[in-house]
């Protein structure tokens, strides 16, 4: 083992201190947080009817999980999100690869492309309810509606920004083009694909969430819905936080894949 | 018998929306079997055209491209191009860089895998089979990016500025131990380079070429009285200042 000097020391002692300093702070803000948002419904600062209190949302959350009800609405929800990133993948890559392999099509596709990703996408959320119906395949589209064609600009684009030498690298080699996008369009490009990645599933929950809004009886977005119609804002507040909770957790998942990949290699 | 290459009357040109730049003009060489031949001229003359044009990646706009006498299509034979950098893949180790060619061409066998190997011994890359691209030196990398041609068993190798990319000390090193693995080899190689230096110490014949659009300006035949004759030791020899001056003389010339 090397020995460590003693500078060294200092400073690792320093990093050490200045880390657990950062999460000191970040706690204590979330427990001050919610202090003060107790206290000032129990004093009755402001009306907990509105705003709801981190106790109550904590019991709506505990009498619902005992009653099954709430293990439905985050399964919905995390099955519609988690089937629309699934399919804004797959459908985002073939997309991007087919604008790559063929120029001509990119070209004309560009302005709809700009058009269509530019357009907020809760906007054809009740288009979608009336053409489709209220069912979970609509909710799904809703969620591929809104990532989507980001998704297929910037997997294009990433595509396109491959370094032209290793290309010509594949046809020196006598490789076809088709083996230029297997040999490096594509491996070149998983950091990219993989970044894609954790903004889809944001946005697909987004869509979900929009969907559920106004077409749906169960999910989360639902229950957010539904409880700011009957005034149950407890529902809506406790809501709030397991949708926090699960996009965190999605994005987390996908934060490790990311980084064990580029450890990996 | 017909030499291994050979260019006549070709001319070539790049279209842009603003011009048409004529790259080459009414070029005539050729290249026999086993030799070594360097091609060198002002930047921008075109010398990388010729590369693309030989490979195939281009087509001439006029004249004639024979390998072995026939149509540079239909020749058949296997040609190695080895690009300024050596875009070794990050996501593959060393091995498995090496054997692009076979996995394109579809000819993962035994005995290309047990070439691969043997030429890695060979050159000292043995150890490094399972590595990464990022461990290795330079000089490392450009060898790998040369085995990788190798591999194909290549009758005639491109070779485009392939050291320009390295730090003179690595540049001097690299350029002689390709150009070693060139002779035992015995493969013929074609040299693109703007390094007047680099092509005597290299080459059996230098051809020259004008400023663009490019043409034959003169070809020297080099003769040094050095054995054996290694890149590093041909720099030593008494006649390599004098073709450099001739042909410096030649590029400068009006």
């Amino acid at each position: 083992m090397i020995p460590v000097s003693n500078a060294q020391e200092k400073y690792l002692k320093k990093r050490r201190r200045d880390c657990r300093l950062i999460w000191l702070f970040r706690i204590l803000i979330f427990i001050l947080f919610l202090a003060l948002w107790e206290i000032s419904t129990r004093k009755g600062w402001i009306d907990s009817f509105i705003f709801s209190s981190p106790s109550q949302a904590i019991s709506t959350f505990i009498n619902m999980w005992k009653e099954n009800a709430l293990y439905l609405h985050i399964g919905v929800t995390l099955f519609e999100t988690l089937v629309s990133f699934c399919l804004v993948f797959f459908i985002g890559i073939s997309i991007a690869v087919l604008l790559w392999s063929c120029s001509h099509l990119s070209q004309i596709l560009e302005p709809y492309l700009v058009i269509l990703n530019s357009l907020p996408k809760s906007a054809l959320a009740p288009l979608l309810i009336v053409w489709l119906g209220t069912s979970v395949k609509t909710i799904i589209v809703a969620g591929i509606s809104v990532a989507i064609f980001g998704s297929v600009i910037n997997l294009y684009t990433c595509f396109k920004e491959t370094s032209p030498d290793k290309i010509k690298l594949i046809y020196t080699l006598h490789g076809s083009r088709f083996q230029a996008l297997t040999k490096v369009v594509l491996p070149s490009s998983i950091p990219q694909i993989l970044a894609n990645m954790k903004v889809n599933i944001g946005l697909c929950l987004v869509g979900v969430i929009i969907g559920e809004f106004i077409g749906s009886r169960q999910g989360l977005g639902y229950l957010i819905i539904y409880g700011t119609q009957t005034f149950k804002l407890d529902w809506v507040i406790m809501a709030i936080v397991v949708l926090c909770v699960v996009a965190m957790l999605l994005y987390a998942i996908l934060n490790r894949i990311e980084k064990w990949y580029l450890k990996k290699i | 018998m017909a030499p291994l290459l050979e260019f006549k009357d070709i001319s070539m040109a790049y279209h842009s929306i603003d011009q048409e730049t004529q790259a080459i003009s009414h070029l005539t060489f050729s290249v026999s079997q086993g030799e070594f031949v360097a091609i060198v001229g002002p930047s921008g003359c075109g010398k990388s055209t010729i590369l693309n044009l030989i490979c195939g990646l281009l087509s001439p706009e006029s004249g004639q491209i024979l390998i072995e006498g026939k149509n540079a299509g239909e020749s058949g034979i296997n040609i190695g191009y080895m690009l300024q950098k050596d875009h070794l893949f990050e996501w593959r180790t060393i091995f498995r860089n090496v054997m692009l060619g076979p996995e394109i061409a579809g000819c993962v066998t035994a005995e290309k895998k047990a070439y691969a190997y043997q030429l890695l011994d060979s050159y000292g890359l043995k150890e490094f089979a399972n590595a990464r691209p990022s461990q290795l030196s330079g000089g490392m990398r450009q060898r790998a990016a040369l085995i990788r041609t190798l591999v194909m068993e290549p009758s005639l190798l491109l070779l485009d500025e392939p050291f320009s990319a390295l730090d003179y000390q690595t540049r001097l090193n690299v350029s002689d131990d390709i150009g070693k693995i060139i002779r035992q080899e015995s493969i013929t190689a074609i040299l693109v380079t703007h390094d007047i230096a680099e092509a005597i110490s290299m080459a059996d014949r230098v051809i020259i070429l004008t400023s663009r659009p490019a043409t034959v300006s003169s070809i020297v035949d080099i003769d040094l009285t050095v054995e054996p004759r290694t890149p590093l030791a041909s720099r030593n020899a008494p006649e390599f200042k004098n073709y450099f001056n001739r042909i410096w003389k030649e590029l400068n010339q009006p």
